[in-house]
């Protein structure tokens, strides 16, 4: 009996000597977590506050308030609606009398020329737009807001270092004092970018846009999304359930996994080699570029789905068979309903990653210079993060704002697909 | 005392051994036979894998009778349970041998498809596990998927029914479209009788139904037992030596994979011939 109490003491002594160590492991291990997730989110606040600092001002652009005389003898006589004839005229020289009659003073021809160089070389298209739509415009004057050039703008948002030497900034002082005129006149204005979302790529960063790398990037997705999820979810329902537990299929698994894991360039090349070089599908289309973001994402979607097919109780499948369902019968009424929300969490973080792919779309041409918004799958096109990559690449300060731009679009993207995601989780969720 | 010749069925019944002097477990004691089989069982091995888990079980399974397996854990119950409506099937690495005919048809040899035969022998298993859909979504889903009813009114009153002969129409029948996991355990297995029964089926397996109930529940599910008997046949496993007394008129006795006693329940639990079904019925072992 003293011999057990002795016993019980010695036992309650040691578990006292060690408990303080248990404690402060388990405050150190708390205080770790929560300075990891401190830097992690010290990280994405610093990203997103440069990024957004940056950007903003891209969203707004300056115009210019012009007096334009529509000029019959410039454009064509008056009562003339003739598309083509209208189409086919000088509207650029309409402008530069706009601004001569602003300037008279300014006589010598280079002077000219770089007070011409105020006004974006987009003008003339806006002014012809508005005459064809209206050719009753001709013979008479009117005021018309056109969009300033992207050194002017960026003066006017300020991204212009005033204080140093006139030959080391992109605006010259007597540019300077134009625009001061035009200030004092209530000529100029900031207004809200339409550009930005209505155009595709331009050399010109005040009429470039991200339309055709946002439709490039939607059609590009579409195709991946169209032939990654069916074979995704099919490949894992096949490998699942129905497939024999052999060694064939474990081959197939530790490859699948080895898939997942291989750099997206190499998607790339192989994107390359076979659509492009043996099938003979053209360049720079959504359409390959969709074919190699499927063969990427196909892994993670597979492995997404299997795991959500394996969290299936299997006691749902005995009850289907039990009451003699066929097997295809329990996958498709029972256990799939129950697998969707994992395989469709799965599939958007695949296509997540697929929409910020870059590497393996430089690899198919999709980081050529193009101009048009697509209308197709089969149209030229670029994708968001690569028109991202192009504008980084820039020298003009007005690309800067717009490449950051760009990137809040694109994470706008990430985080509505993310957020998607979760609320599919959330709504599908069941309980057995 | 004639052990070998006790040991053989059909003989077992002449030499009429005292309780409990049967030793040897080559052979199976007691009446493998009835006269009115739904059905028969003859040499039934299993493995899973190497393994080998039931050894050499023949059995009968009498029409509108109660049979209750009985014995230690781990001892096949549920394995043997399994080969009558081929769940084993799903098992990777599972494999029958001998022979199990339903009505004269050979149910592992293609003389009948799993299909129609799980749809004609139901199984209620050890854990309740309804659809995660509406309880009338849970008994509808077999009469829909082998087309027994004719119209929505018809599958309305084939859910009505099943649900009445489960017990369960009073607490259920204001919560149709609520889920069926949403309901107390006891319900649930009851929602799974119910489910069991909605397809009409010949047979009934159940495996350790009220292993999960308290008694009250119990008491309803083995009231229930006794009322189904009159149309199906039914084939329980179960750990509690009342409820089998309660509910069978026939018992089998397994341990390590083989059938050691079967016989009339009262027979089984007041003079059981076998040494190792005595030892278990009086507590001395499992
Ligand atoms: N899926 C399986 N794979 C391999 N072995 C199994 C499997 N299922 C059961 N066994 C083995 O088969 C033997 C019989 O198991 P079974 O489940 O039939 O026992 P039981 O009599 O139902 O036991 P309990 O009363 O505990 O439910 C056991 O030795 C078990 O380990
Ligand atoms: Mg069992």
């Amino acid at each position: 009996m003293n011999n057990q109490q002795q016993q019980h003491q010695k036992t309650m002594d040691r578990v006292q000597q060690g408990l303080d160590r248990r404690y402060r492991q388990e405050r150190h291990f708390r205080w770790l977590g929560m300075g990891a997730i401190i830097l992690g989110l010290v990280f994405v606040s610093f990203l997103f506050i440069t990024i957004i600092s940056n950007g903003y001002t891209a969203f707004q652009q300056t115009y210019v308030k012009l007096d334009v005389f529509y000029d019959p003898e410039m454009i064509a006589p008056v009562g003339e609606t003739n598309p083509q004839v209208l189409s086919k005229a000088d509207y650029g020289g309409l402008i530069k009398a706009s601004m001569r009659d602003m300037f008279p003073e300014v006589t010598n021809r280079r002077e000219k020329k770089v007070l011409y160089g105020l006004i974006s070389s987009g003008a003339s298209y806006e002014i012809r737009d508005a005459v064809m739509n209206n050719p009753e415009l001709i013979g008479t004057k009117g005021e018309v807001w056109v969009v300033a050039d992207d050194d002017f703008d960026m003066l006017i948002k300020g991204h212009i270092d005033l204080r140093l030497p006139e030959s080391d900034r992109r605006i010259k002082d007597n540019q300077l004092a134009w625009i001061h005129d035009l200030q004092e006149q209530d000529r100029v204005e900031k207004r809200f970018n339409t550009t930005f979302f209505t155009a595709g790529d331009s050399r010109e960063p005040e009429l470039s846009g991200i339309k055709g790398a946002a439709y490039g990037s939607f059609f590009t997705l579409l195709i991946c999304l169209v032939l990654a999820f069916p074979i995704g979810v099919a490949a894992a329902v096949y490998l699942e359930e129905f497939a024999p537990k052999n060694r064939w299929t474990d081959i197939i698994e530790v490859n699948i996994n080895n898939l997942a894991a291989v750099p997206s360039i190499v998607f790339g090349l192989l994107g390359l080699a076979v659509f492009i070089n043996f099938f003979g599908l053209p360049r720079s289309v959504p359409l390959v570029g969709g074919l190699v973001l499927a063969l990427m994402t196909l892994p993670t979607i597979i492995i997404a789905s299997r795991a959500a097919l394996k969290s299936v109780p299997p006691s749902i499948r005995e009850a289907a068979l039990g009451v003699g369902a066929s097997p295809m019968q329990t996958i498709t009424h029972h256990v799939l309903p129950l697998a969707l929300p994992g395989m469709l969490t799965g599939t958007i973080i695949g296509m997540a990653q697929a929409l910020g792919e870059t590497a393996p779309l430089l690899m198919i041409g999709m980081v050529a210079f193009i101009v048009d918004v697509p209308g197709s799958v089969m149209d030229p096109s670029a994708v968001l993060p690569v028109q991202i990559y192009l504008w980084a690449d820039s020298p003009e300060r007005a690309f800067v704002e717009r490449t950051s731009a760009a990137i809040m679009i694109l994470l706008a993207f990430l985080i509505s697909m993310n957020l998607l995601a979760v609320w599919l989780r959330k709504k599908f969720e069941r309980r057995w | 005392m004639n052990e070998t010749s006790a040991a053989t069925p059909g003989l077992a019944e002449e030499t009429e051994a005292a309780a409990g002097t049967v030793q040897s477990t080559d052979d199976t004691v007691g009446e493998i036979y009835v006269d009115d089989p739904r059905m028969t069982c003859r040499n039934v091995d299993v493995y899973y894998g190497e393994k080998q888990a039931i050894f050499d079980v023949s059995l009968d399974i009498g029409k509108n009778q109660v049979i209750s397996m009985i014995g230690p854990s781990g001892c096949g119950k549920s394995t043997f349970l399994r080969c009558l409506n081929r769940m084993n099937d799903t098992i990777d690495g599972c494999r029958v041998t001998g022979q199990i005919k339903m009505d004269e048809q050979d149910i592992y040899d293609g003389g009948l498809d799993v299909v129609p035969l799980r749809a004609s022998v139901g199984m209620v298993f050890q854990k309740p596990n309804p659809f995660p859909k509406s309880i009338y979504d849970n008994i509808a889903y077999g009469p829909k998927i082998h087309g027994l009813s004719d119209n929505k009114e018809h599958l309305d009153s084939i859910v009505e029914t099943s649900l009445q002969r489960a017990g369960l129409w009073e607490e259920a029948k204001d919560r149709l479209d609520q889920p069926g996991t949403g309901l107390s355990g006891g319900q649930q297995q009851r929602l799974c009788i119910a489910r069991a029964i909605a397809v009409s089926p010949e047979v009934i397996l159940m495996d350790e139904p009220c292993s999960a109930l308290d008694p009250i529940a119990t008491a309803k599910i083995e009231e229930l037992i006794d009322e189904l008997r009159e149309r199906f046949t039914i084939a329980i496993v179960t750990h509690s030596m009342q409820q089998a007394a309660r509910v069978s008129q026939r018992t089998a006795y397994f341990h390590l994979g083989k059938l050691i006693e079967v016989g009339e329940t009262d027979q089984i639990f007041t003079s059981p011939r076998h040494k190792l079904t005595e030892d278990y019925i009086t507590g001395r072992f499992g």
